[in-house]
């Protein structure tokens, strides 16, 4: 009896493992395709049946891209605004995210419920009057542009207030009587007690940042000023004919793997941040 | 130790006592001011960038625009001429069956693979990785790499297919295919997150419940329908919601795998409510008619919303 049921749980192990690993191959097929042809040349990149492997690796499609490209500049404009967003976005929300949760203030529902509206609005409600106020200030075509409407966020604010909502009480009402203020207490005990939250939203900001397409597509569309995501969308649109898919394989290759190395690295916190968005 | 406490008892009623209702207006006062500047910086961002464009977007949709930040009242008349666009009903259209499609097929699949990972196996953290790595891969490399798979003349799914002999069609060009093509990629893009969301809902299910059901002599398929599927209906609400909204938005993928309406003649029967209002607000400078269709979409996802949350209590079972 027990060596049978163990039997049958071996199977069912080994049937779980076969799905999960043909679902895993579907999952990094793309990407597998994505590096082998960033290493042919273009006539094997177009060969018919397709070859899989490079018959000779040609590592200066690596090069080439930085040659054809503002390439380096893309690189540039990502790190700074995904940097300045991170900093700025995780100092503030968590400032604002504080003070939700932890003091009691005459308004506080009705500017929460402000907050909310913001999170459930769609974006294309925001982006014409967001470009006229980038064009009236003179942002448009800088790095300004991108760094600061993306400083405010109501999903980081609501984020970190379920962080700071699950901290205990009596950590600041010794600290009060001990004569802190409220920046103090909020400086001092309750930001290190929330760093997973705000790692985890750290990481949250760096992803979209690095990857958001909409609004640099809006207000920068001078090469030399454009982010990785709108630049590698710029490569293949009408404006240049660059069809050298090895090439432009390349270019994608270079610009994702520091998000996957980033999440690679912080999975655990990047996991704790979702679970927490995803419970009430 | 007892005693001496005790004793001090007292004397701290002694010293808490003269603070009386001013002093503790004045605390009140300096939480408040706390708090309003804690908030200030966020509030007036959120105010300037977000609420008020809310307020500017609905004005604008009223208005003629005149280029250079001149516009006109003109009532409703985008809302007549959005009534009239044949573009309106095909970008309708395209958002309803892309909704339709790829929120349910992207929540089963998610919840099938959360279901496989949360048995007791090796290698949870490698699956995990796996199957996140499209979520965070920008949508241009994402877009480039499958184009270049679906090319139908040396696309290597199309080779695949005429291995076993069947004709791949034109994937990305041909208009009664295209918005498939990616609907395809966007639920292969939103498994990774889905899952992690309904893997933490999978493990607040209490192991004895299977347990005892097992002991009842229940089998897999029936302890997946009467146990695992009810106790997830909170994350599923979630994820529907959320995947809800994004698909009404849809954007980059579109824009990315389609290309221009000039290089493309799918991508014109392909477009979706984003597409038409980036294009018209952006490209062509419609912005009144562009706020119009923003304003459209806005009530789509408030009434989409408002109806799902009025649809929980039928089948979220919360605890």
């Amino acid at each position: 009896m027990s060596v049978y049921t163990s039997r049958n749980k071996t199977t069912k192990k080994l049937l779980i493992h076969l799905l999960l690993i043909a679902g895993a191959l579907v999952m990094i097929a793309p990407f597998v395709w994505m590096v082998l042809t960033s290493l042919k040349s273009l006539g094997e990149s177009t060969q018919v049946p397709p070859v899989i492997l490079p018959t000779k690796y040609q590592w200066e499609n690596y090069t080439h891209i930085f040659e054809m490209l503002p390439f380096l500049d893309f690189y540039w404009n990502t790190v700074i605004t995904t940097v300045a967003k991170v900093v700025g976005q995780v100092f503030l929300c968590s400032l604002a995210a504080y003070a939700f949760a932890r003091i009691e203030f005459p308004g506080r529902n009705a500017l929460f419920i402000l907050f909310l509206t913001v999170l459930m609005v769609p974006g294309q409600v925001f982006l014409l009057p967001q470009f006229m106020i980038m064009k009236e200030l003179g942002w448009l075509n800088t790095l300004t542009a991108l760094i600061v409407p993306g400083l405010f966020s109501a999903f980081g604010t609501f984020l970190l207030r379920q962080f700071f909502m699950s901290l205990p009480k009596e950590l600041e009402e010794a600290a009060k009587l001990d004569g802190c203020n409220h920046f103090q207490i909020y400086w001092r005990i309750m930001l290190p007690l929330a760093k997973p939250g705000l790692i985890a939203l750290a990481i949250f900001v760096a992803l979209w940042s690095w990857n958001d397409l909409m609004w640099p597509l809006i207000v920068n569309s001078t090469p030399d000023k454009m982010p990785l995501s709108a630049g590698l969308a710029y490569l293949t649109g009408e404006h240049t004919n660059l069809t050298n898919y090895p090439i432009l394989m390349a270019g994608s290759v270079l610009a994702i793997w520091p998000m996957i190395i980033v999440f690679i690295f912080m999975q655990k916190h990047f996991v704790e941040g979702i679970t927490l968005t995803g419970s009430k | 130790m007892n005693a001496m406490s005790s004793q001090l008892q007292p004397e701290m009623h002694a010293a808490v006592q003269p603070k009386t209702k001013k002093s503790l207006n004045r605390m009140k006062r300096s939480d408040w001011f706390w708090a309003y500047l804690m908030i200030a910086p966020t509030l007036i961002g959120l105010g300037v960038f977000y609420l008020w464009p809310i307020v500017q977007t609905i004005y604008l949709s009223f208005t003629k625009w005149g280029g250079f930040g001149k516009y006109k009242w003109a009532g409703l008349h985008n809302y007549e001429l959005l009534l009239k666009d044949p573009y309106l009903w095909i970008a309708l259209k395209n958002t309803l069956i892309y909704t339709v499609i790829a929120v349910p097929v992207g929540i089963a699949i998610s919840i099938f693979i959360a279901v496989l990972l949360n048995q007791k196996i090796k290698g949870i953290t490698i699956y995990r990785t796996l199957y996140f790595l499209p979520v965070v891969t920008m949508a241009a490399a994402v877009a480039m790499v499958w184009r270049w798979l679906y090319n139908a003349d040396y696309g290597l799914i199309n080779y695949l297919l005429s291995m076993i002999g069947i004709e791949g069609p034109r994937w990305i060009s041909d208009p009664a295919i295209a918005l498939y093509a990616v609907i395809i990629v966007a639920v292969w893009s939103s498994i990774g997150y889905n899952m992690v969301i309904f893997l933490a809902g999978l493990q607040g299910i209490p192991r004895s419940y299977y347990e005892a059901a097992e002991i009842d002599g229940a089998g897999p398929v029936r302890m997946f329908f009467k146990i695992t599927l009810p106790l997830l209906t909170p994350s599923i609400f979630f994820v529907s919601i959320t995947s809800l909204i994004g698909a009404f938005q849809v954007f980059d993928l579109i824009y990315l795998m389609l290309g221009s309406k000039m290089g493309n003649p799918a991508t014109e029967q392909t477009q979706t409510m984003a597409y038409l209002f980036f294009t018209n607000g952006f490209e062509s400078g419609n912005g009144g008619y562009a706020a119009a269709v923003a304003v459209v979409l806005l009530v789509m996802i408030l009434i989409v919303t408002a109806i799902q949350m009025k649809l929980q209590k039928k089948w979220v079972h919360y605890d």
